[in-house]
């Protein structure tokens, strides 16, 4: 068993052993702490498709992650006040279920990183930075101005939506459903990884002219995998906005795409539990800096230097080394 | 009409002109050895048949088919299999992921490869990058037959190699052409090794095919007229 694979179950269990011994200490706050962990590395792991496999310097997948918010608050605030999401030219209600709010903020989060995606990935580099990061503003202050769902002051949810056979409301047993997500997902990210069409993927992040003399699209493998990328981040989205009962226009904004790509460059890009890492590294930051001073944020932003500059390959690359490091 | 036909094909470089009116046709199941001194136009010929370069002028037809509107990874899916200059493996992919990345279902897995070059199935998970200059010129080969070819490119394949390398990828390309029924189209320097598999041959001479005919009808005037050898 290599090092990484080592680490990687060492990760995998402290998430759910950490809220155990919380729960043992009765720390609930402990328990949602490290629930937001688990939400924001499922975000990381959607984003880690893209940037890690893909090579997608993505700005914008605040956008997704918004939409999957929203897609909560708007289905979950309908149902609280028995009011109809529509009814011209069909009835459709609002929803407490959380299985259908799910399956709504993953359809719209993939339908828009579909769209973005489409036009997005005809450009590169810098202009594909700056095209995602227009985008997410785009939705940003579209939320802003958006009235109906609380526009600047986002939307409170009074009840946590229901998950069949467990009371959501219980912290422990809405960290067992986050980590539950986070395990399919990661399941499925090292199974992409690891299809022809991840290898494929791969293989164009490094030369997409190679790729195409073997009859592989580059346009359409990226945006098959925008679309993966985008879809789980809404996925998160959905939970984050469940884990806090509410949402608003800062889940779209460019500092929550820039946080997201934070917890992958801190864990390790193109590293399957990279975003675990460095999503429980910023939760512990945020925690602990976070009562010293309001401005801890310059360590974070000095530990991120020093990741870049010394540790390319993140937590994960510098405790299991460099062999599989994302070049 | 041939299996693949270039007639009178001129292309471009930006400004600069590289090929200034090639002609070539190769029947199925042929092999076609491109020639030419350094610079005359050889892999431009080769970027021109799978779209990597856009022909200005003349026409491209390979099974039937324009290739003239295709991008290059539509040209692939049509049948052509390259096998570039230079080798150019996807290096911190295994040999196996290399592989399989762009398999399309037909004769050609990953065993069949194996059969043809043990050593890649020696260093199955093994790194390209860390391969030898000739086991990642295997994996070159064998990463576009894995695609299915109908005609398999080979761009300087032994170049750079070490001479009992190199013997192993022209006995490679022997067993290819008795035992697979591909065309191949070769460009490579040995004319030794050349007329052992080509059936016929073009020679390429500043951007113009100026020779062609049967392997056997290349004599050394011609050799040296146009080859330098």
């Amino acid at each position: 068993m290599g090092r990484e694979t080592v680490l990687n179950i060492v990760l995998f269990a402290m998430l759910p052993a950490t809220a155990l011994i919380a729960l043992l200490l009765d720390e609930p706050f402990i328990i949602t702490l490290v629930t937001k962990a688990a939400i924001l590395a499922l975000a990381g792991v959607g984003l880690n498709i893209a940037l890690g496999l893909g090579g997608l310097v993505s700005l914008g997948h605040a956008a997704f992650f918004g939409i999957g918010g929203y897609a909560m608050g708007i289905l979950a605030s309908h149902a609280q006040s028995y009011t109809p999401l529509m009814e011209v030219p069909f009835l459709i209600e609002g929803t407490k279920s959380m299985l259908i709010i799910w399956g709504v903020a993953i359809t719209a989060s993939a339908l828009a990183a579909l769209a973005i995606g489409a036009l997005s990935l005809r450009t590169t580099g810098v202009y594909f930075i700056m095209i995602t990061l227009a985008f997410g503003q785009m939705l940003y202050y579209f939320a802003i101005s958006w009235p109906a769902y609380g526009g600047e002051d986002g939307l409170s949810i009074y009840i946590r939506n229901d998950f069949p056979g467990l009371n959501t409301l219980d912290p422990i047993q809405f960290f067992a459903i986050a980590f539950g997500v986070l395990t399919v997902v990661l399941f499925m990210a090292a199974r992409i990884a690891r299809a022809p069409f991840g290898l494929a993927l791969s293989a164009a992040r490094q030369n997409a002219e190679r790729v195409e003399t073997v009859g592989l699209a580059p346009f359409r493998l990226r945006l098959v995998a925008f679309v993966i990328s985008g879809a789980v981040t809404g996925l998160a989205g959905a939970l984050f906005a469940d884990l806090n009962r509410f949402v608003s226009p800062t889940m779209f904004s460019w500092q929550t795409s820039g946080e997201i790509m934070v917890f992958i460059i801190l864990g390790g890009v193109g590293r399957l539990f990279g975003p675990v890492a460095g999503a429980a590294l910023f939760i512990l930051l945020e925690h602990l800096l976070g009562g010293l001073s309001d401005y801890w944020h310059v360590y974070l932003g000095l530990l991120l230097l020093l990741v870049v500059l010394f540790a390319r390959g993140g937590m994960i690359g510098t405790l299991a080394g460099r062999e599989v490091a994302h070049d | 009409m041939s299996f693949l036909k270039l007639q009178g094909v001129t292309a471009s470089y930006g400004p600069t002109q590289a090929l200034f009116g090639v002609d070539l046709a190769l029947e199925a199941g042929e092999v076609c050895a491109l020639m030419g001194r350094n610079g005359m136009g050889k892999s431009s010929t080769i970027k021109v048949i799978c779209r990597m370069l856009k022909n200005s002028g003349g026409s491209v037809h390979f099974d039937g088919r324009d290739l003239g509107p295709l991008p290059s990874h539509r040209a692939a899916q049509a049948g052509l299999g390259l096998v570039p200059e230079g080798r150019r493996c996807f290096g911190p992919l295994t040999v196996h992921e290399n592989l399989i990345a762009a398999a399309r279902p037909g004769p050609w897995d990953f065993a069949r490869v194996c059969d043809l070059f043990p050593r890649l199935g020696e260093r199955r998970d093994q790194v390209a990058r860390s391969l030898s200059g000739g086991e990642q010129q295997m994996l070159a080969i064998g990463r576009a037959l894995m695609t299915n070819p109908k005609l398999l490119l080979l761009d300087e394949a032994t170049e750079g190699l070490a001479p009992v390398v190199r013997q192993e990828i022209w006995a490679a390309v022997k067993t290819l052409k008795r035992e697979s029924g591909l065309a191949l189209l070769v460009v490579d320097k040995s004319l030794a090794e050349l007329r052992q598999v080509a059936d016929h041959a073009v020679i390429l001479e500043r951007g113009r095919s100026v020779w062609s005919g049967a392997m056997d009808a290349l004599d050394r005037g011609v050799a040296d007229q146009y080859l330098g050898v």
